[in-house]
């Protein structure tokens, strides 16, 4: 399996990327003296043109190189938890529809098609406009309006696994139903379901920016749709300050998009790749 | 069942779907922080203490909850979405002014997206493995990972203040007063850029889908009896390939429509393009709830009427369908 990623070079232009990105991340206080709220030189500094203020500053003499570290672990952060926390909804539902069947099945798919009826952009921002922005409202708005695909992807794969001979044998061994489900049936729907996830953060650093462009951040987080947002109106005159928090993020959702399709080519060499569109 | 039962249910479930979406809207002004009369008044000052008892006898924040939840979906289904204290007027007659643009930008991005995503997607799987192949499905992901307000942003900068060619702000040119066919011309102008940036994200989705689709359907037998049969490639990608791969596309775009509703609020903004889009990105800086809410249930009502024409139409491209059910 690890030579087949290993041989896709878009993967691993994809692990590199996302590997710089991390320690990026990771490192921002170490490698920035400056906060990215600290005032630090005059407003409109353009790029390049002073020692130690790479990338210039914003419209108020902050940091932008600093800003732009330091957004990478707000969307790193909310696009791996909101992702784990649709997976915790979206996997025993649609394990107990398809494991089930019947009028557990009949619920919890009307619930789940209810949901993906709702235009999810469109839902996030109500429900962060209602509980106000915070960094745990906008992870769990996000995972709201992401976890129907994976319950109808686990669904779709408990149902043929739970069909094989081997359940029959767990069956007639006298195991339980939920025992079965859980030690037998799950841990085979577990390739597709990371294939999933991967694609699921990068779609969740992308919602998260959109919010934060929107004025619907956390206030307390430096994030990148935030400093978008806050240059949009100085377009014009410093184009730069749009310009590279949008890179970083394409950056970002390029490397998880290529991670998720090396992942999905060495864990289902036999699937096609239109599920994924 | 005949198409004319079935477009029957689909429209019995729209309603429910959409009685579950007011039934939601209400427990989400509610679950909001704070008094719900507050709430509705509008953070933003537009309340006093005399306004807020007003309120809550209007609604009858007083009564039990059952009964408000009726007064509320039973004020949606006769399409009383609530009042904007920020706006003053009735929030539908704030958003029946601005639906005609939004739709005329979803439904133009729509069809530029679908019609460009499809011919890049056969093109590309025509040249499978070649540069041209390449070139395009490298295009599609990096557009797949370009946030849309970016996209729409640099577009604006690029073709709107560097290079002048297209106006990238508004509906039209205000104060020019054009008319007649000079107006439909202005308003095109304004169109284009928002309508591309938008459709960009979903061009690149529907042209990863045909490919792969074509890439599939081309291996069928029935591909290898119009080859044997001595049919031209060109012809057999055409009528033969196409016609079958251009299937799953279609249902997938019907599906895509509500994040193409979803990607209008950020392309409005933007362009401060006048629909229901920017109205609520507007009302978010306001916390004007009623209008918020009131477009996420607008919203929710196209996306389902999206899904109900492209349920039609694909049951008109492919009558094995209307046989089956």
């Amino acid at each position: 399996m690890w030579k087949r990623f290993r041989s896709n070079i878009g993967a691993v232009i994809g692990v590199v990327l996302l590997v710089l990105v991390i320690a990026i991340a990771i490192f921002a206080p170490l490698i920035f003296a400056n906060s990215p709220w600290q005032m630090v030189q005059r407003p409109f500094l353009a790029p390049f043109t002073m020692d130690g203020l790479p990338l210039g500053t914003d419209t108020l003499g902050r940091d932008v190189a600093a800003q732009l570290a330091y957004g990478a672990r707000v969307s790193l952060l909310v696009g791996l938890v909101s992702t784990l926390v649709a997976l915790l909804i979206g996997v025993p539902l649609g394990a107990l529809a398809g494991f089930y069947g019947g009028y557990v099945d009949e619920g919890a798919m009307r619930f789940t098609e209810f949901f993906q009826t709702i235009p999810n952009f469109a839902l996030a921002i109500v429900l962060v406009a209602i509980f106000e922005p915070t960094l745990a409202s906008i992870t769990l708005a996000i995972a709201i309006v992401s976890w129907p695909p994976v319950a109808r992807l686990v669904r779709a794969e408990v149902m043929s696994v739970r069909k094989r001979e081997f359940v029959d044998a767990a069956t007639l061994a006298g195991l339980s139903k939920p025992r079965i489900l859980v030690r037998q049936v799950l841990p085979n729907t577990v390739s597709p379901i990371i294939v999933m996830a991967s694609l699921m953060v990068a779609t969740a650093i992308l919602l998260e920016s959109s919010l934060s462009f929107l004025g619907l951040g956390d206030p307390n987080a430096m994030s990148w749709g935030y400093m978008i947002g806050a240059a949009r109106t100085v377009i014009r005159s410093s184009w730069w300050l749009s310009f590279f928090p949008g890179v970083a993020i394409i950056i970002t959702v390029l490397a998880l998009n290529l991670i998720g399709e090396g992942l999905n080519d060495a864990l289902n060499p036999h699937l096609s790749r239109k599920g994924k569109a | 069942m005949s198409v004319f039962v079935a477009i029957l249910s689909r429209l019995a479930k729209a309603a429910l779907t959409l009685l579950a979406i007011a039934v939601l809207n209400f427990c989400l002004l509610h679950a909001a922080p704070g008094d719900p009369a507050v709430v509705l008044a509008g953070e933003a000052g537009a309340a006093d203490e005399q306004m807020i008892a007003q309120l809550r006898e209007r609604f009858g924040l007083d009564q039990p909850f059952y009964i408000q939840l009726a007064k509320y979906v039973g004020g949606v289904a006769q399409l009383d979405l609530g009042y904007s204290f920020r706006q003053n007027a009735p929030v539908i007659d704030l958003i029946a002014e601005r639906l005609p643009a939004t739709l005329l930008l979803t439904l133009t991005a729509f069809v530029i997206s679908l019609v460009l995503g499809i011919a890049l997607g056969v093109a590309a799987a025509a040249r499978v493995g070649k540069p041209q192949d390449s070139l395009l499905t490298t295009l599609a992901l990096l557009f797949y990972a370009t946030p849309l307000y970016w996209a729409a942003l640099m577009a604006v900068l690029v073709f709107s203040v560097w290079l002048g060619w297209l106006p990238g702000f508004g509906y039209e040119t205000v104060g020019a007063d054009y008319t007649g066919l000079a107006r439909v011309i202005d308003i095109l102008k304004h169109l284009i850029l928002p309508a591309l940036t938008l459709g960009l994200f979903f061009m690149a989705v529907y042209m990863r889908m045909t490919r792969a689709s074509m890439l599939e359907v081309s291996t069928a037998d029935f591909v290898k009896t119009a080859k044997a049969k001595g049919l031209s490639g060109r012809v057999i990608r055409r009528r033969h390939i196409l016609r079958n791969a251009i299937l799953p596309v279609v249902t997938l775009a019907g599906l895509q429509a509500g994040q193409l509703v979803g990607g209008a609020v950020l392309t409005e903004t933007v362009f401060a393009w006048p629909g229901i889009g920017r109205l609520m990105f507007e009302s978010l800086a306001a916390r004007d709830y009623n209008t918020i809410l009131g477009v996420f249930l607008v919203s929710a009502a196209m996306v389902i009427l999206f899904n109900i024409v492209t349920d039609i139409v694909y049951r008109l491209v492919d009558p094995r369908i209307g046989a089956r059910a």
